[in-house]
């Protein structure tokens, strides 16, 4: 119960790189010193201890691939008793889909990363236009 | 460091970028992680409790449904401290802490209302607007004052 009274933080570490596997961030994990605790997932790892140690270990794991490891915070403990899946039957996780959701746009995210620090230069896109509602029509007429 | 408010409020993308490019991400998680780990009677803590929806006064009338300013209660202080926002719109997903519409609607309204440098945007489908999504975003937070927590 000590452990509640400090500033403790959890991460979590969501690797979508080409060249650093989860497993690659985790054993990097444990060749910390500092007293934290990690859990390994399906998207990376979460890391839970104090504040500092946790903030080090966290830009340590970055460096390993900059644009393609994301990291948010979370307000959960690893195994917490109200969102761990061991405790609530099985089922995904509340949170889960979204993260799920986000984590299939990293390759692109970390692509244009690249591409921002390489400094490429600024195209302005045009987003493509919603199909108009009388064009629509001419389609299904046309089908028919 | 400039605080900033993202929407979605659990977002990784957006919680992220703000960081890397080194502002501080007003974000639910934090606000989470506050109240469950503060000492109460509940146990497990819960992330949601009766208060909740008192304190939401402050920023729902009484009609609005519980659930709404139950979720204000937590989102309502953090646009309260917001230097800056960036809202992300055309999500195809909203679950949890995201999954009220009116809520969403209430807080796109107070960040909008807010005198703060704000970035709207959607989120990107294809590789050109994923391009357009970080550049836009990394040119927003690079604009925002670095110093603005000693105001």
């Amino acid at each position: 119960m000590a452990e509640e009274t400090e500033d403790n933080i959890t991460k979590i570490v969501v690797i979508s790189s080409d060249s650093i596997l989860p497993t690659d961030a985790a054993m990097k994990v444990y060749e910390s010193e500092d007293s934290i605790t990690i859990k390994e997932t399906c998207f990376g790892t979460m890391v839970n201890g104090p504040r500092e140690a946790v903030l080090k270990v966290v830009e340590t794991l970055r460096s390993m691939d900059r644009n393609h490891i994301f990291v948010k915070e979370r307000g959960f403990k690893p195994g917490a008793e109200v969102r761990c899946r061991a405790g609530r039957g099985g089922g995904p996780r509340p949170g889960f889909h979204f993260l799920r959701e986000e984590v299939n746009m990293l390759p692109m995210i970390g692509r244009a990363l690249d591409k921002y620090e390489a400094g490429e230069p600024f195209e302005e896109h045009e987003a493509p236009k919603k199909l108009d509602i009388s064009k629509l029509k001419k389609i299904i007429d046309s089908e028919l | 460091m400039a605080k900033v408010i993202i929407y979605p409020t659990n977002s990784l993308i957006l919680s992220d970028m703000v960081e890397r490019f080194g502002h501080e991400p007003l974000a639910m998680m934090e606000k989470i992680k506050e109240i469950i780990n503060t000492v109460g009677v509940d146990s497990p803590p819960l992330n949601i409790t009766p208060e909740g929806p008192k304190h939401g006064l402050k920023y729902a009338a009484v009609e609005v449904p519980a659930g709404v300013r139950g979720r204000m209660s937590l989102i309502g202080p953090m646009i309260d401290l917001a230097e800056a926002g960036i809202i992300v719109g055309d999500s195809s997903f909203s679950f949890g802490c995201m999954g009220c519409a009116r809520t969403n609607e209430l807080t796109k309204f107070l960040i909008r209302e807010k005198d703060i440098p704000l970035l709207e945007i959607q989120y990107p489908h294809t590789e050109e607007e994923g391009q357009d999504f970080v550049y836009k975003i990394a040119e927003f937070l690079k604009s925002l004052p670095s110093g603005s927590d000693e105001k």
